[in-house]
């Protein structure tokens, strides 16, 4: 019962919403898709459910042609980013509406609703309406009634966005224990967040404009990301890209020759690249590659220095809080080691010798 | 300075509009338990003290000598006033919910081309319509009867209604009716169990004025009934004569705007109780 997407294309006034889309969504996954605003997620979710006609490509559900099923007879329950519920029923009422469309029978409804609030922790609010509640509460409706009807496929279109951080940080831990038990269902989940998406998923998606750059478990977009772009999509802050060269396992970026030779790279030929290096792999230190301090956010236990080198941004995740001024000039440390090395067009080269082995090993 | 007379000047304007607006209602609600001496003799506005109050032209709008019945022609108005709001409300409805959801394209038309054409019905001087509705009827045989004039009264609603829905509809959002089909529903099921529930301010306002120009229209009812059926309107108008019995016709009056003065106070309540509202955030 895979849901295979082939080739899905969409483009509304010149901008590709959906280019090429190819993936397989398996039962008893969960898949998220990560992707910045307007990668085209929500597109895509839409379009499986139905909700969005595309150009052209193909949809097909246990072989049969899913592009002919009407939206209601997808088998398929979504969550909106905005929590919507129906605004006339009450807390149980809204649960109940896809079981009474089912023709379900009073008692089995009763049951389904009263087993999916508990799930969600809404026990006591079946009497509630949706707006007495709060937006963590709704948003906990609006899943119990897409988990109540045991759908084959369950959609989730970035649930958690507008939620505070505590509610959000709450939700998904939940989130993660609801779906570990849907049995077949194949989820599939959007985020803008890389930790969401690698902590959630069982594989993860990263979209760009409207494409798919890359299908992989959690640890293989991180540890290989395929491109420059993916590179930065999947880290938090985004994994700092800048051009170089490479001469005998010795980087020179900015002018500024490496001391050490990174001895993942010593086998690479000689040439330019771009290399990739997440911010907490570079530091400030006496000597080094300079830049310009133009941003520095505290956030308590972390501060991230925003440099700029010549042209090229730079972010610096430090431990604790320091003092750094804006147009402070900065020298950074870049480890050697912990270089990705891509070619002039983005594609991965060589990734460092621990994300290597942390691949290959599991 | 402004601080201290602006609640002054704000008062006695809404004073003076409130006897603007009262002033002719308290003049039918005195003429009309007056009798004939005591409208001639100038105006006078004190019951017992000015005039001596009778029950002359209540009686007579209630088939007493010399005036008229009320109670067939209120039976036809509120038959027409009700079958042609309800078919409005319904047609009107299912018609505004289409212009609402779906993109409608022919030529150079498009929705909103669509929803201002309901709307001209309206613009156009009733004058125009009246003609070609009279020759309507006369050719399916439908003149002097009630559901003739339930058809043209629903020709003068539905705009209203569909101009009054489709503003309420786009308020909704369209999550919702994705949600409903999504968990079950084909488009006239979202429609009708998602939709429409949730629309009762709309519908609400939507029928309160379908209900006021509907019981109003006179003109119509003037030039497509005759002596077969009579409304409201009509019964009133129909009082007047060389000497107008001004007692007979405020009581008329009164009765006939009673229904929508009691329409129009549970409707307000309805809406201040919060019953309709807060239904979409």
């Amino acid at each position: 019962m895979n849901l295979s997407v082939t080739d899905l294309c969409l483009t509304v006034d010149g901008v590709d919403h959906l280019k090429n889309v190819t993936a397989t969504f398996r039962p008893g996954r969960l898949h998220t898709v990560i992707g910045r605003t307007m990668a085209g997620k929500t597109t895509l979710l839409r379009a499986l459910a139905g909700l969005q006609k595309v150009d052209s490509g193909s949809l097909t559900r246990a072989g049969a042609d899913f592009l002919k099923t009407p939206v209601w007879r997808r088998d398929t329950a979504m969550v909106y980013q905005q929590f919507i519920n129906y605004p006339h029923l009450n807390v149980f009422g809204n649960v109940a509406f896809p079981l009474k469309r089912a023709g379900l029978s009073r008692d089995e409804i009763q049951r389904r609703v009263r087993q999916s609030l508990a799930s969600v922790g809404l026990a006591d609010f079946e009497k509630r309406k949706p707006s007495q509640l709060s937006g963590g509460q709704q948003q906990r409706v609006a899943m119990a009634r897409a988990l109540a009807r045991g759908t084959g496929i369950l959609l989730l279109d970035e649930p958690l966005a507008n939620l505070d951080y505590k509610l959000r940080e709450q939700l998904r831990d939940e989130f993660k224990a609801l779906f570990s038990d849907q049995g077949d269902t194949i989820v599939i989940y959007t985020t803008t967040e890389p930790a969401e998406a690698m902590m959630l998923g069982d594989v993860v998606l990263v979209m760009h404009e409207g494409r798919i750059l890359q299908t992989g478990t959690p640890q293989e977009v991180f540890e290989r990301p395929a491109t420059t772009t993916v590179a930065s999509i999947i880290n938090d802050p985004p994994m700092n890209i800048f051009a170089g060269r490479l001469e005998g396992g010795q980087v020179t970026v900015a002018g500024f020759q490496a001391t050490h030779v990174s001895a993942h790279l010593a086998d690479q030929p000689d040439g330019a690249y771009q290399f990739g290096l997440r911010a907490t792999d570079v530091s400030l230190a006496s000597s080094g590659v300079e830049g310009e301090v133009t941003f520095v956010e505290i956030s308590g236990s972390e501060t991230f220095v925003h440099v700029v080198v010549g042209e090229t941004p730079f972010v610096v995740q430090i431990e604790g809080i320091h003092d750094v001024a804006l147009g402070d000039l900065v020298k950074l440390r870049l480890r050697p080691d912990r270089l990705f090395a891509f070619d002039e067009q983005g594609t991965l080269v060589r990734t460092p010798s621990y994300a290597l082995a942390s691949v290959e090993g599991c | 300075m402004r601080s201290r007379l602006y609640p002054v000047f704000k008062y006695t304007v809404i004073a003076l509009w409130a006897c603007f607006v009262a002033g002719p209602f308290f003049w039918a609600m005195t003429t009309s338990f007056k009798n004939a001496n005591a409208v001639q003799g100038g105006p006078t506005y004190i019951p017992w003290v000015q005039y001596k109050p009778t029950l002359t032209g209540w009686r007579n709008i209630f088939g007493g000598a010399g005036g008229i019945d009320v109670i067939d022609p209120f039976i036809n108005s509120a038959i027409v006033t009700i079958a042609a709001s309800a078919i409005s409300l319904a047609l009107g409805s299912l018609a505004a919910y289409a212009l609402s959801r779906y993109r409608f394209k022919l030529g150079f038309i498009k929705n909103s081309d669509i929803v201002f054409f309901f709307v001209s019905q309206r613009i156009m001087p009733p004058v125009v319509l009246v003609i070609p509705f009279f020759y309507l009827l006369q050719w399916g045989g439908l003149l002097d009867s009630i559901p003739g004039l339930v058809i043209v009264t629903v020709a003068l609603l539905l705009p209203i209604a569909v101009w009054v829905m489709v503003d309420f509809f786009n308020g909704i959002p369209r999550e919702i009716d994705e949600m409903a089909m999504l968990d079950g529903c084909p488009p006239f099921q979202t429609f009708v169990r998602a939709i429409l529930p949730n629309s009762l301010p709309g519908l609400t306002v939507a029928a309160m004025f379908c209900a006021v120009f509907g019981w109003n229209d006179f003109f119509f009812a003037f030039r497509l009934t005759f002596t077969e059926v009579q409304t409201l309107p009509q019964a009133v108008v129909a009082l007047n004569s060389s000497i107008p019995p001004w007692w007979t016709l405020s009581a008329a009056a009164l009765f006939g705007v009673a229904p929508l003065i009691l329409l129009a106070l549970w409707v307000e309540r309805l809406l201040s109780k919060g019953n309709l509202s807060g239904a979409v955030r």
